[in-house]
């Protein structure tokens, strides 16, 4: 099955797509904004600060979920040695590294008029700098490592150790007691949140998943065109 | 009702540059990773041109070559 991940076929999906994909996601961003920003009600206790969720929630997800997808692909690029999947992680790194740094500065800024500090090392915020320094390790092992083979390899081994740290980040306001409140949303036992506020959640959830997409098809594309770039000189 | 979206209850601050800066990060990766792929482009349109027409055949065989050459965003084949 793995064969048939060949880069010709994914290009010519890959190369028509991004402009499609920009243009649902501005569509959606508009609305997440006009609903996060305007339309859904303030909270009871953290009055409008609480907005700073609709940036700060989908960024920290997604963030963790584009680390355990490149995870989960550095283990198929360690036992079948595909090369091209190896592309697919490394097209996928800049974006959940945006959404870590996003995540940490938006928590930062919500911290501030909530907990009355701009920083606390607490346990939540200490595993998401770690994954930030997972993903910074994995974009430069991209950049000092010349050998394809070794490249590889290292970035697949910093992937897969870096996935211990996912359920740290997850648990970590059950397991200690942190400032970091509990998760409000949960897909097998309901969410706590009300719909007026988990509707336009959703929304910006959607439109940063997109964003990501948008990074990844660009960053793919700019990858393989810089093979055939190589391949144009043997040629 | 335009003073209470931009004063949010005295958090003004606090929510505008938070959503100020996820905007202008999108903003800066897309600007960087965009302009790499036209650089990329260009850099393969002019190698292109300068193949000589029995390596320009060759290549063109080849379906990866057409697809780059039709679908950039610089193209104009």
């Amino acid at each position: 099955m793995l064969k048939n991940i060949e880069p010709i076929k994914i290009y010519s999906v890959t190369s028509k797509a991004p402009k499609y994909v920009f243009f649902i996601f501005i569509l959606i961003l508009s609305i997440g904004l006009i609903e996060a920003l305007i339309l859904s009600p303030e909270d009871y206790v953290q009055s409008d600060s609480v907005r700073i969720m609709y940036v700060h929630v989908p960024s920290a997800w997604l963030s963790l979920g584009v680390f355990s997808l490149i995870g989960i692909l550095s283990f198929i690029i360690l036992v079948f040695k595909n090369k091209n999947v190896s592309l697919i992680t490394k097209s996928l790194a800049p974006s959940g590294f945006l959404f870590c740094i996003i995540a940490l500065v938006t928590g930062s800024i919500w911290g501030k008029p909530t907990w009355g500090t701009w920083w606390a090392w607490d346990t939540r915020i200490i595993s998401m700098l770690i994954l930030g320094l997972f993903y910074l390790m994995y974009i430069i092992a991209w950049r000092i490592y010349e050998n394809k083979d070794q490249v590889n390899n290292i970035t697949s081994i910093i992937a897969i150790i870096g996935l211990i740290n996912l359920p740290i980040i997850k648990f970590s306001v059950e397991w200690w007691n942190t400032l970091h409140q509990p998760a409000s949303v949960n897909l097998l036992s309901g969410s706590s949140i009300h719909p007026s506020m988990l509707i336009p959640l959703g929304i910006m959830t959607a439109a940063f998943a997109l964003f990501s997409i948008l990074i990844f098809l660009m960053k793919y594309n700019t990858e393989l065109i810089k093979i055939k770039n190589k391949g144009l000189n043997r040629l | 009702m335009i003073n209470d979206i931009i004063y949010m209850s005295g958090y003004g601050m606090y929510v505008w540059s938070a959503f100020s800066f996820t905007l202008l990060s999108f903003a800066a990766l897309y600007t960087i990773i965009k302009t790499q792929m036209v650089k990329e482009e260009l850099k393969f349109k002019l190698k292109f041109k300068n193949l000589t027409s029995e390596k320009v055949n060759s290549s063109k065989d080849q379906k990866i070559y057409r697809e780059i050459l039709t679908n950039s965003s610089i193209s104009n084949i």
